[in-house]
């Protein structure tokens, strides 16, 4: 025995003793995890916030969250003996004073924004291949409740330094406060402490964002991968992975090795964003005054859509026995989105309704082979595309040459009638893939090799595919659509007719596919030839 | 012959593929080497690092194509800890790739489903749990526990009423009244018709009283915005071109709809742009939307001159300014 097993020996034995965790050690050190790029989508989330903790706590250390007035006197020449809060001051100084200061500053923004990047993408990877299927509902869930926090965070955040832009972006919050019906005026002034902007808005938010919602998200972060680690990750198909397996490479060393080096390289591209590319130059935009703006005012991206949507509606309040509801703000700016993350939320327990599926699935859906829930995605991310557009309309109005008008009207008529044409295109497209799939397993891969018969005729030389390619390819399930009864024995509607009639509508719409090839089908071609 | 379909088989696991540093050593030093390479780059990087923070001028600036005159001091303290960082990983994920066993292994896995057995009696604890507490036979200790749980949580709810003080009416005043005058912002000078040129706008506040005070938050309702167009461009009702001075017009500044600072007047359309949601008041009509999601003109304030001649209001503005709530009226 070598020293150094000695030691590990000595190490594990310590901690053994006093937890008695060597059973459980050596089961999850040799855990499998099964290996696809796509995976990597969370751990970029999972970095990405510890990067922020990090990044973060340095910028408190400098940052004055004040709204106290102060004038300023630092190295920033061109502000020099305006008046300004004390927390845009400080921001300054963070920016101009401390060594690495701006750097931290941008690492943190950059960060932030991948962190968002990172969880809209790896949800979209979830959704796409039915990995929020039982039993990881409550996992998707609380992947949900990350992305509506991040948001806010992510607003909160850029809210604190105080200059021109974010203040607009607080005012444009309060007037949303402002805008609910019968308590809005005095949620916005008990939020802003009396009349906004008042000084009590940007000490609050700071504790939001740097206590309350960092603490939350640690919480559901921590449950969010213990579930992951219990329930074992899913994995796509492929030859010798089932239902009942998983396959891949050990914790430890592989997985290790690659998770943590893989940090490293996320915190390198955020550090090196940081160092070349600027971001939230907040000394451009001057101090918040409520009278002052500039050209251009846009949110941060992922505030964006909200922002497109409140653009796009149309000009809509009414008012009755002395009072106001403001629906250009409260559908835009509430009510739609509140539909929208609660269908979000809700989408495996609308889907397994739907299919009649209550199974376990560890196995991940080809996006192809599950059309209906492809071409949703599809309508949904077009309808916040669109209005992600909508957001930044002045921009492109600008720089495309077009009018705000033109911009605005394409996305008030697109935001309703692309989506479903989004639908339609992307269905017809899953079931093409299918038949595309289909003909590859029982055709073969065209090789582009022609050959001239003896006969004159030329034809393509077709090359078989692989056994794994060919299992890959048709190892999915097909379901028959339900057929949920609508009449009973007798002939009388039962008391769930309609209930049952709509999922079987839904269920026969899910279930259309092209059927997949089979070891028949091939050996009848084989017998043609 | 079964009429059965037979479907495509699983092949199984593909047999597992040996790396060239697997098979000879001469390979698997090179990736040891190559490993050690990125480690001690990025031991270089933190040296940049340090000597960035150390011995660069934090005022030095350096040309570099595409970004233009950057600071330096930034640049290389961020390069070298994006070095430090990137290749610590690189290293780590290179190492894994050629030189850690890369054979795949299968785990099982269990349904997550307990045994009937197990689910039963799961069930029982549980009855029996609540039996013995009682709550069923109860209905006195639930119906008070409910009471008082839902009771306590009003108490947080409580303690967050002195966030703030109530609106009362101030949501529907400003600092505007009957002859005060108009003065630019920034600088407080009072203004004269004449100091305005056709086709000018200038952003103005109320003066403020000796040794008065203008907190931001008035200034959130008080911004009013000037614009001096020909007297024949208007076309207003006689109540509102009563409100008008020679040709000079005011309208609050702060945008009927979220509150932003309506800020962009072009000058041949006589249309003022919000810059945040993109609606659009006609100036040569009392500021009525005539696009974008704002829902109301901008509110207009009645002006005229003092026996000096400088710009004042008539009276206050006859609506409250800026983005609607609830107990506002019209």
């Amino acid at each position: 025995m070598t020293a150094r097993e000695r030691i590990a020996g000595n190490v594990a034995g310590y901690v053994d003793d006093r937890t008695g965790a060597a059973g459980w050690m050596k089961k999850n050190l040799t855990k499998v995890f099964p290996d696809h790029w796509s995976f990597l989508l969370g751990e970029i989330c999972l970095y990405s916030f510890i990067i922020l903790l990090a990044s973060g706590t340095f910028l408190t250390f400098w940052f004055d969250p004040s709204q106290r007035e102060v004038i300023y006197d630092g190295g920033y020449e061109p502000l020099s003996g305006l008046k300004m809060s004390a927390a845009y001051a400080s921001t300054l100084d963070l920016s101009f004073e401390v060594r690495g200061g701006l750097l931290m500053r941008q690492i943190h923004h950059w960060a932030a924004l991948i962190f968002m990047v990172g969880i809209v993408v790896h949800l979209l990877r979830v959704y796409f291949t039915g990995a929020f299927r039982k039993p990881r509902e409550f996992n998707w869930i609380i992947g949900v409740g990350l992305l509506t926090l991040g948001i806010v965070e992510g607003f909160l955040g850029y809210s604190l330094p105080d200059d021109l832009l974010s203040g607009t972006g607080i005012r444009i919050a309060e007037a949303i406060i402002q805008a609910l019906p019968v308590v809005g005026s005095y949620l916005a002034y008990f939020a802003f402490g009396g009349a906004f902007p008042g000084e009590a808005f940007i000490p609050r938010i700071y504790t939001v964002h740097v206590l309350l919602l960092p603490g939350i998200f640690l919480a559901l972060i921590t449950v969010h991968l213990m579930l992951v680690w219990y329930q074992k990750h899913t994995q796509f198909p492929g030859p010798g992975r089932t239902e009942k397996n998983v396959v891949g490479y050990p914790l430890m060393p592989i997985y290790m090795a690659k998770a943590g080096g893989f940090f490293f390289i996320v915190f390198g591209v955020t550090a090196f964003l940081g160092a070349v590319a600027s971001i939230n130059p907040i000394w451009l935009y001057g101090p918040y005054t409520p009278g002052q703006i500039s050209a251009g005012s846009q949110p941060d991206w992922y505030m964006g859509w909200l922002d497109g949507l409140v653009r796009m509606s149309p000009p809509l309040e009414t008012h009755a026995f002395g009072y106001t509801i403001s629906w250009n703000i409260l559908i835009p700016g509430l009510i739609l989105p509140g539909i929208m993350f609660t269908l979000l939320a809700l989408y495996p327990f609308i889907e397994s309704w739907a299919t009649g599926d209550k199974r376990e699935h560890h196995l991940l859906d080809r996006p192809r082979n599950a059309p209906n829930r492809t071409a949703l995605g599809a309508m949904a991310l077009t309808f916040t595309m669109v209005s992600l557009l909508n957001g930044g309309n002045d921009i492109i109005a600008t720089t495309f040459d077009l009018t705000i008008n033109q911009m605005m009207w394409f996305s008030r008529i697109g935001v309703l009638v692309l989506p479903p044409i989004a639908f339609v295109i992307t269905k017809r497209l899953c079931l093409s893939l299918q038949r595309a799939d289909r003909d590859l397993v029982l055709h073969g891969r065209e090789t582009g090799r022609l050959v001239r018969l003896p006969h004159g005729e030329f034809i393509e030389v077709h090359e078989p595919i692989s056994a794994e390619k060919a299992w890959t390819l048709t190892s999915h399930e097909q379901l028959a659509p339900l057929e949920l009864p609508e009449f009973d024995a007798a002939g009388v509607k039962r008391p769930q007719a309609l209930k049952n009639k709509l999922r079987n509508r839904i269920s026969r719409a899910t279930a259309v596919a092209v059927p997949k090839a089979t070891e028949s089908e091939r050996k009848e071609l084989e017998g043609h030839h | 012959m079964s009429n059965e379909i037979e479907l495509i088989k699983d092949p199984g696991l593909p047999e597992h593929q040996h790396r060239r540093a697997d098979l000879d050593e001469k390979y698997a030093i090179r990736a040891e080497r190559q490993v050690a390479i990125l480690f001690g780059l990025s031991a270089l990087g933190t040296l940049l690092t340090i000597y960035s923070y150390i011995w660069i001028d934090t005022d030095s600036f350096i040309f570099i194509p595409i970004m233009g005159e950057v600071n330096s001091h930034q640049l290389f303290l961020g390069l070298g800890m994006a070095m430090a960082l990137f290749c610590i990983g690189a290293g780590a994920i290179h190492w894994a790739k050629t030189l850690m066993p890369d054979n795949e292994v299968i785990a099982e896995r269990h349904e997550f489903r307990s045994s009937d057995d197990e689910r039963a009696e799961f069930v029982k604890t549980v009855k029996a749990g609540a039996g013995a507490a009682g709550l069923g036979r109860r209905p006195l200790i639930k119906r008070s526990l409910g009471l008082a749980l839902g009771l306590s949580g009003l108490t947080p709810l409580l303690l967050l009423r002195d966030l703030g003080p109530l609106p009362k009416d101030e949501l529907t005043k400003t600092s505007w009244k009957a002859g005060t005058r108009l003065v630019t912002d920034p600088g407080d000078r009072p203004i004269k018709a004449s100091d305005l040129e056709v086709g000018a706008v200038a952003q103005t506040l109320p003066e403020l009283a000796e040794g008065g005070h203008r907190a931001l938050s008035d200034i959130a309702k008080d911004a009013v915005l000037l614009i001096r167009l020909r007297p024949e461009d208007f076309n207003l009702d006689d109540e509102r071109l009563s409100w008008t001075h020679e040709g000079i017009i005011a309208f609050s500044k702060i945008c009927s709809h979220m509150g932003c600072a309506v800020a962009l007047y072009e000058q041949q359309t006589k249309h003022l742009l919000c810059p945040c949601h993109q609606s659009t008041f006609d100036v040569t009509r009392a500021a009525k939307v005539i696009f974008g999601p704002a829902a109301r003109p901008l509110p207009q304030l009645a002006i005229t001159v003092d026996s000096e001649g400088y710009l004042i209001a008539q009276a206050p503005f006859n609506e409250p300014v800026g983005p609607s709530f609830w107990e506002r009226s019209s």
